[in-house]
């Protein structure tokens, strides 16, 4: 069954195809994976730990002391506020029971930009 | 709106708790209490004893299944031969504490003389010391046992931590431990009270958190994560290490007096040592 003819298409379209990734998806995906390292951070125990405090979308046993962390994008339109409170809630909430992530190196600055993709998201 | 409400109510609450530095201790005292009658108001004062289990309906069902058969009987047990086996120079705790064993009801407490805060642990080692025994050791191991016994016997007594009013160290001494329990401290930035007050009954991920009011009553505890007897200060040691803070000696003059002005808040609640805890 296999002919030359054949293969030549697969190729093409193997070549296609990894045309479009190379020159289509890089911007989303490394957009992707921002957002998919900041979901890491912000889940793992020994990192951000949100969870502990926040209800997030798909979190096995939240906490409940911090508020649910849903529609963020509409909530906090500008970015920087919102990466902020997470470097350091204390200095718009001086009695906030948040770790200052960003202000103690809880979590490195990289780790921040990314959870502030992810946060997006929710 | 809501969120401007919540940090206001927030702020407000805390100011009251750490501005009274100047207040008396009884003063404090009636603040704090009122505070968690307010805030558990279906609670029977009583209740505050049994920590987290007060508080949370769920987790009581399993405490109280597991108290059938109390895990801290054994130590219970150890204990008692403790006190009744006579030191190498024939003497025994029973020289030291007039009291008997029932005796856990007056620690903490001031000592003029050595100028600290005595705790019973404390007291057991100086007895032993005093005695020419090796002291023991303060978060693990026998120290346990006889604490246990002495907790036992001093059942249904309650919480009566003084300040003397005749030596102005006891203040301070007290007023440090305060302190300490409304301090920030540690990589996460937690004082105590963030945890123990305005977080209580509610959930860390899937801990509950007991309140202030009723924490030091049922020392020492079975621990089902520890899968032993620990002290007081073994778990202040813990609490201190969560938020990744470093923690004191046991039996050091930061935890003694913690332990002095945390058991004060909890005057008038009723002794019921040992427990078990999660
Ligand atoms: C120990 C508890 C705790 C942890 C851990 C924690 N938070 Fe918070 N967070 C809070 C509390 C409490 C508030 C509310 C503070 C206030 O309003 O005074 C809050 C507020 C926030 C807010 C503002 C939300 C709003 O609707 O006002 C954001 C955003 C946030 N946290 C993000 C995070 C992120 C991201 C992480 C992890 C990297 C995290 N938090 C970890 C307790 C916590
Ligand atoms: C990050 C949160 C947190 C902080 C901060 C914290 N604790 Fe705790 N504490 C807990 C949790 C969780 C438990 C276990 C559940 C419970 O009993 O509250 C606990 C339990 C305790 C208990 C045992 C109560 C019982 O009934 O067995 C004591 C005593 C205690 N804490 C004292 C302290 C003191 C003193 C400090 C400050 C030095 C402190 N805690 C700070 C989270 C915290």
């Amino acid at each position: 069954m296999r002919t030359p003819f054949n293969h030549s298409i697969y190729v093409l379209l193997a070549a296609m195809f990894a045309a479009s990734v190379f020159v289509v998806q890089p911007v989303v995906l490394a957009d992707e994976n921002a957002v998919e390292q900041g979901k890491k951070v912000a889940f793992d125990r020994r990192a951000g730990n949100c969870l502990s405090c926040h209800l997030m979308e798909d979190g096995e046993a939240p906490g409940n002391l911090g508020p649910p962390l849903v529609a963020m994008k509409a909530r906090f339109p500008d970015r920087q506020k919102l990466r902020d409170m997470i470097w350091d809630i204390t200095t718009s909430r001086p009695e906030a029971m948040m770790p200052p992530f960003g202000r103690h190196k809880v979590i490195s600055e990289q780790d921040i930009d990314n959870i502030v993709e992810y946060l997006y998201t929710l | 709106m809501k969120n401007a409400l919540i940090a206001t109510v927030l702020v407000l609450v805390c100011s009251l708790f750490v501005q009274p530095l100047s207040a008396s201790p009884e003063d404090n005292v009636r603040l704090y209490q009122d505070y968690f009658k307010k805030r558990f108001p279906n609670i029977d004062f009583q209740e505050f004893a049994n920590g987290v289990y007060a508080v949370n309906a769920q987790l009581r069902e399993n405490w109280e299944a597991i108290e059938e058969f109390p895990p801290y009987e054994p130590f219970v047990e150890r204990g008692e031969s403790m006190w009744n086996t006579a030191f190498a120079n024939g003497k025994s705790y029973a020289d030291c504490f007039q009291n008997g064993p029932g005796s856990k009801h007056l620690y903490p407490q001031w000592s003029k003389e050595q100028g600290k805060v005595i705790t019973l642990a404390l007291a057991i080692n100086q007895c032993r010391e005093a005695n020419g025994e090796k002291p023991l050791k303060y978060k693990k191991g026998p120290i346990n046992d006889i604490l246990a016994y002495m907790a036992y016997e001093s059942r249904g007594q309650l919480t009566n931590v003084v300040i003397p009013a005749d030596d102005p160290r006891a203040l301070e001494a007290y007023k440090q431990g305060k302190e300490f329990y409304f301090t920030r401290r540690g990589q996460l930035n937690f004082s105590c009270s963030h945890c123990h007050f305005s977080s209580s009954g509610m959930n860390l991920r899937s801990d509950v958190l007991s309140p202030a009011v009723g924490q030091t009553t049922g020392w020492p505890v079975y621990r089902s994560k520890w899968g032993t007897v620990g002290t007081l200060h073994r778990r202040y040691t813990g609490c201190n290490k969560q938020v990744r803070a470093k923690p004191f000696p046991a039996q050091g003059e930061e935890y003694r007096n913690l332990e002095y002005f945390h058991t004060h808040m909890s005057n008038g609640v009723v002794l019921n040592g040992p427990s078990s805890r999660k």
